[in-house]
């Protein structure tokens, strides 16, 4: 009785130091993706050595951190941004790399083109020098973020030095709440088991909840699991799965497609495999979240207020509320809803997908962004993305409300283009890292999903959407 | 990668729990295309005063003096001791090279997120997994005490206090034979090109469509 954790592992193992479970292993990597911000220094150590990529073919590039999201004809006024994506260009010309260019269509979040382009596929081991390599494992994959040291690794050999987590089953059951998101689902979990309750742990999200869920959806929880300091989050293959590959551009085709998905229906949890710890989640208690803090396990629901400091009998954890709650300029005991915004940004790997778009534009349609709103953009996840966005007339509906429709990227996840947050000014945000600074020095992060983030850009704070609905 | 020798060292308290990467390397300091020349900037929103951007001189800023890094009596500090899940959010390795390029060596925690952890060991510097009472407890020590310094020894997987009170740690064997001989991951790594080859042709007749 195996989980779909230990196939996943156990395929890919080349060398074992010893025959314990937890032995150092030497495992293969399948598909490497590559973006600029994590690469220059792994190529240059590569040549350096004298070393070429093991498997060029396995590898694939994109710039996505860096990207300017608007007048990209201009190029990049950042000389330092804009040396890092001529470097990625260069390396990846040099060395035969597939790469899309900032002004290629099927440019984008590495993390939204990976399964886009089909270049993600179920049983395949993903990395990536980005943590949020996690979505990919809503692919049954086994996905995770690596370092530079280890992006060269894989360069040069095609595997990785790793050694086995600890498994962990979270189980979602029940069905949930209109205008309830996967967004809330992972924002509830992270403020159940915190944000290092996953640490040492790879994830399996499982239950009626999670098989409901749209690719997209998924890949939204997976995304979210490294938040919750698990190494890798991931779910098993279904019709949704298969639905989803069928035909883009690298999936298998012809007989090829058939024997693929003969393997990929097996790659779940065996009945009655056992997990080292399981995590419960009702569905249906789940409300629309909105973190508070610097943390996303500092979380709560839309009817929920924000903790008094007073209120907590742990030292330490008083004093981390109490420098969040100062640095998020809010009082104790607040009321979410009470909480008034200057800027609104969807985006991010974790939702600024196709349906996230969707959803936002559901709400919406008709509709004004509220006049203390300053700012309010969306950054698809990228050029196919919002080409798709266009022809169904989204791109009207957020121009209509007073959005900004930009180029797509990582734009003000982490602000390290242009778009970023000024000290104290505070955004209802898609994204998934609510850290001090992470958008802009001093600035203010609430994360929210997609619809959330709309309906308080019409009320110009937060509101429970369902209400909306 | 550096070698590991042992490290005695003066002390520092980040008295702080989920010290993510941003805030140890924070994002405008990842265009740089090097790998060294993080230390500078290493804690940069809580060291100083004003907004760093990437070739600015700290010679010229401000620095923030209730911020423990910038205390006179911790300067040179070799070794640092922080509270749960040190080094969560993002994979960049830039967070380590940052805290080695400073001058640290040594990082003790009650436990660090995964990466970040891994990302050490790729560098040669060392994250030291102590029971929480016992940071606890040293923490206390060093706020206390100035000029506290730690040894660590790493063949003996042991932190000595001044006071010559002495903590057993775990280390990975493989990643401590690493750490103590320098070794080059990938150089050991290449050792097993026949076995990677093998595994690599099995694999592409059993599942073609990954080759493609
Ligand atoms: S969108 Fe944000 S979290 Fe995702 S890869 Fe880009 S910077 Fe990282």
């Amino acid at each position: 009785m195996k989980t779909l954790y230990d196939k996943l592992w156990e395929a890919h193992v080349v060398h074992a130091e010893s025959d314990k479970p937890d032995s150092t292993v030497l495992l293969y990597i399948d598909r490497h993706l590559v973006h600029e911000v994590t690469s220059p220094q792994a190529f240059e150590g590569l040549k350096l050595a004298g070393r070429k990529p093991w498997r060029t073919r396995s590898i694939l590039a994109v710039a996505d951190h860096n990207v300017p999201t608007t007048n990209r004809k201009n190029g990049i006024s950042d000389p330092t941004s804009q040396l890092q994506i001529e470097t990625l260009d260069q390396n990846c010309d040099e060395l035969g790399i597939t790469e899309f260019k900032m002004n290629d269509l099927r440019q984008g979040i590495v993390h939204v083109i990976g399964p886009e382009q089909g270049a993600t596929l179920p049983g395949m081991t993903v990395v990536c020098g980005d943590s949020h390599t996690s979505t990919h494992g809503a692919f049954a994959c086994l996905a995770f973020g690596i370092g530079t040291s280890e992006v060269e690794h894989v360069l040069a050999t095609q595997c990785l030095v790793a050694k086995k987590s600890k498994s962990m089953q979270v189980l979602v059951e029940g069905v949930l709440g209109k205008g309830v998101t996967a967004k809330d689902i992972a924002l509830n979990i992270i403020g159940k088991i915190g944000t290092a309750g996953g640490t040492g742990y790879a994830i399996e999200f499982a239950g009626n909840a999670i098989r409901s869920l749209s690719m997209e959806g998924r890949m939204t929880l997976c995304n979210m699991a490294i938040e919750a300091g698990a190494r890798a989050g991931m779910i098993a293959v279904d019709d949704t799965t298969i639905d989803y590959i069928k035909g883009r551009p690298f999936a298998p085709k012809g007989q090829m497609w058939e024997s693929a998905v003969n393997y990929w229906r097996t790659l779940k949890s065996d009945e009655g495999a056992v997990f080292d710890c399981v995590v419960t989640v009702n569905a249906a208690e789940i409300s629309p979240q909105v973190t508070w803090g610097t943390s996303p396990e500092m979380v709560t629901s839309i009817e929920g207020s924000v903790p008094d400091p007073e209120s907590i009998f742990d030292l330490s954890k008083r004093n981390d509320v109490e420098s969040a709650l100062k640095y998020m300029g809010i009082k104790p005991n607040t009321p979410i809803q009470a909480i008034y915004l200057d800027k609104i940004f969807i985006g991010s790997c974790t939702n600024s997908r196709i349906e996230d778009l969707r959803e936002a534009a559901s709400i919406l349609k008709g509709k004004r962004i509220a006049d203390n709103i300053k700012l309010a953009i969306v950054v698809p996840g990228s050029g196919l993305v919002k080409s798709q966005a266009e022809q169904e007339g989204l791109d009207q509906i957020f121009r209509a409300a007073g959005f900004e429709w930009r180029e797509p990227g990582c734009s003000m996840c982490l602000a390290m283009n242009d778009d970023k947050l000024l000290p104290g000014e505070r955004c209802a945000s898609t994204s998934n890292r609510n850290f001090e600074g992470r958008q802009g020095p001093g600035g203010r992060t609430h994360l929210v999903s997609p619809a959330m983030a709309a309906a308080a850009a019409v009320a110009g704070h937060f509101v429970d959407v369902r209400l909306i609905h | 990668m550096k070698k590991f020798t042992d490290c005695d060292g003066l002390a520092v308290p980040l008295d702080r729990s989920n010290v993510d990467t941003d805030a140890i390397i924070p994002k405008q300091f990842l265009k740089s295309i090097k790998r060294s020349g993080f230390g500078q900037n290493l804690f940069d929103e809580w060291r100083f005063l004003d907004t760093g951007e990437p070739g600015k001189e700290n010679l010229h800023r401000k620095l923030n003096p209730d911020f423990v890094l910038n205390f006179p009596r911790y300067q040179g500090a070799r070794i640092l001791v922080t509270r749960d899940n040190f080094g969560c959010g993002s994979s960049r390795e830039h967070a380590p090279w940052a805290l080695q390029d400073y001058g640290f060596e040594v990082i003790i925690a009650p436990s660090f997120a995964d990466i970040f952890f891994n990302n050490c060991f790729k560098i040669g510097l060392l994250p030291i997994v102590l029971d929480s009472k016992v940071v606890e407890k040293l923490i206390a020590q060093i706020q206390a005490t100035e000029g506290y310094r730690l040894a660590i020894n790493l063949e003996a997987q042991t932190v000595t206090t001044p006071t010559k009170e002495c903590y057993h740690f775990d280390v990975d064997s493989f990643r401590k034979h690493c750490l103590i001989n320098g070794l080059d991951e990938i150089g050991l790594t290449l050792q097993h090109t026949d076995k990677i080859k093998l595994f690599e042709q099995k694999r592409q007749s059993e599942q073609p469509w990954l080759f493609i």
